[in-house]
């Protein structure tokens, strides 16, 4: 049933129309927004200086101003610059919860793509057990299990991401072994190995490189959300939910310390998207597979 | 309809490899469920008497049985934090969590099929743009920040609204519309998708050479073909729904079942924990059961083997 239920998904969401109008627009605005991001993270912390947990209790809560582009929280610590330390940190969690998904999920999914096809099915029913799953309920659940901190979230925003990574890898298995160089590639002699890791996975690599896109908008978006409700990062790390965390109990004095963590949640999330979206449409016929 | 029967009889096969894996991951903790509902001070033979009454002494596999006995009977244990069941706990707060869903989706319904159904009417237009665009913006958002800076304006400043807690109407409105701002993005794009690709079929060209207006054709021959991809999106975000409901209730300090999850973990109380786990699994795989049955009522193609 939820075999189905997500083949139809993937099914309808190939079917999503992406951006009206031209389609490199899409790509592009995307490209920009990632590259502004990579580069602010790089250099940002060096451009802007500073310590983003100094406090400074005489400035708490400072509006925007040349000095605090985006104002001041109530310790008095620059928003601006616990921003741009913030993307790094938000930059770590993409890949952490990117490898550890992928890296558990796209072995699994070749394996189960070319196994004998009882040990196919096994993979894919456990396999849809975990997708059954509300993603931030099992998040939740690993968070509860394994204690709060921003490396637990991490790890419970990747297991509810494996199963995606299991079926689309898997489907792609499926749909190239029986192609002609595959069967060269059989009689000669290679073995199953070799051929999954060397010949087919090279060949998956761009679907699989798409979705990983297309997830990291929800990575963002669920770290953020772990974090906010005081189960993944922790004060005084500038990581973006937790600073609207803080930045809660000033509201009604202060709206900035939340409004602007917020804008760039939105700005890498739809970054993301976009990439994404505008990879997968410029590489449609590889990842219609 | 026997693929669905086959599927309804999954289900259940399902529920017990979920409800198997939530029992052994809660119980290979290393804390002690007894210990913690006994509290730090309490005398070792409490808490051996507590272990023994809990059932917490017997090997996990009969633990596992004991509890799928009781789950049966509607009986998930008690919370350790109040003592109380955990049914009762849960089932005080459910009505809470499902008006608020309810309502969110309600709304994600009026303006997403309606507003697709223009797009796709009007594609390329500047309105089909500004649509598509708001709804990239309007899925990239995070939740809880689009709730505080409701908040900040329409309760702190403008004191149209009350800012957290259930009561009258008026409680409603930012929680539900916070939370029905992904499902609105989702079903408008899937039904300006199902909606453009129905226009392109012969029966509708038809129907427009015969001279009704594009609005009559679609509402009345496109829109009902172009439903069953939006029943699909509807059923198969309910996961969604239930991840962006536990975090609009903590917002919102809203009394339902998302909030009462999040407080339990943060009191480890594993009870509630598993019931809440276990119930919001059930809810989605029920929920895509139901949309493989309205699509098979509605669209003959889908009932075949």
């Amino acid at each position: 049933m939820i075999t189905m239920g997500i083949q139809r998904l993937a099914r309808l969401l190939r079917r999503l129309p992406a951006l009206p109008g031209a389609k490199e627009p899409e790509l592009l605005i995307g490209a920009v927004l990632c590259g502004v991001a990579v580069l602010a993270a790089l250099f940002g912390p060096m451009l802007l200086g500073g310590d983003p947990a100094a406090q400074d209790l005489f400035h708490v809560l400072q509006p925007p101003s040349w000095s605090h582009p985006c104002g001041t929280d109530a310790f008095g610590r620059d928003i601006l610059l616990r921003l741009v330390y913030g993307l790094r940190l938000t930059i770590m969690e993409i890949a952490v919860s990117l490898v550890v998904a992928a890296g558990v999920g796209v072995p699994v999914g070749l394996c189960a793509g070319m196994a004998p096809a009882w040990l196919d099915s096994a993979i894919m029913t456990v396999s849809d057990v975990v997708f059954a799953f509300p993603g931030l309920i099992l998040a939740l659940l690993v968070v509860s299990l394994m204690g709060p901190g921003l490396f637990h979230a991490l790890l419970a925003i990747a297991a509810f991401s494996i199963p995606v990574y299991i079926r689309l890898a898997r489907n792609l298995t499926v749909s190239l072994r029986h192609s002609v160089w595959v069967e060269a590639l059989q009689v000669l002699g290679a073995s199953r190995a070799r051929i999954l890791f060397l010949h087919i996975l090279p060949n998956a690599a761009t679907p699989l490189l798409v979705q990983a896109t297309l997830s990291s908008g929800t990575v963002v978006l669920s770290a953020a959300s772990l974090s906010f409700l005081g189960l993944g990062a922790q004060p005084p790390l500038p990581e973006w939910g937790t600073m609207m965390s803080d930045g809660r109990n000033a509201l009604g004095a202060a709206f900035w310390p939340c409004l602007f963590p917020g804008l760039a949640i939105a700005a890498a999330v739809i970054g993301l998207n976009c990439l994404g979206d505008g990879l997968r449409d410029r590489f449609d016929s590889s990842s219609r597979r | 309809m026997s693929r669905l029967l086959r599927r309804a009889a999954a289900l259940p096969l399902i529920m017990l490899g979920v409800s198997a894996a939530v029992f052994v991951a809660i119980h290979a903790l290393p804390g002690d469920p007894a210990r913690l509902m006994a509290g730090p001070q309490a005398p070792e033979s409490t808490i051996m008497a507590l272990r023994v009454r809990l059932g917490l002494d017997q090997p996990l596999g009969a633990q596992y049985l004991h509890f799928l006995e009781r789950a049966a009977h509607g009986d998930f244990g008690i919370s350790l934090r109040d003592g109380s069941p955990v049914s009762t706990v849960i089932v005080e707060r459910l009505p809470y969590s499902l008006a608020l869903g309810g309502l969110a989706y309600l709304l994600a319904l009026l303006v997403g099929v309606p507003g697709g159904a223009f797009a796709a009417a009007r594609e390329g237009s500047w309105g089909d743009r500004l649509l598509m665009a708001a709804t990239l913006v309007g899925a990239s958002l995070a939740g809880f920040w689009v709730a505080l800076l409701g908040m900040e304006v329409f309760a702190v400043r403008l004191r149209w609204l009350p800012l957290m807690g259930a009561g009258d109407w008026r409680h409603y409105v930012l929680p539900a519309l916070v939370l029905s701002l992904l499902p609105m993005a989702m079903i408008l794009r899937m039904t300006r998708a199902g909606a453009r690709e129905v226009l392109r079929q012969d029966y509708i060209r038809t129907a427009r050479a015969k001279g009704l207006s594009p609005w009559t054709t679609i509402t009345r021959h496109a829109l009902r073909n172009a439903l069953a991809p939006v029943v699909t999106v509807v059923a198969l975000n309910l996961g969604g729904l239930i991840s962006g409901a536990v975090v609009t209730e903590t917002v919102f300090d809203w009394p339902g079942v998302g909030r009462l999850l999040v407080d339990s973990v943060r009191y480890r109380d594993y009870p509630v924990i598993q019931g809440v786990t276990l119930l919001s699994v059930l809810g989605v795989l029920l929920a895509n059961l139901l949309a493989e049955g309205v699509i098979a009522r509605f669209d003959p193609k889908a009932r075949g083997a």
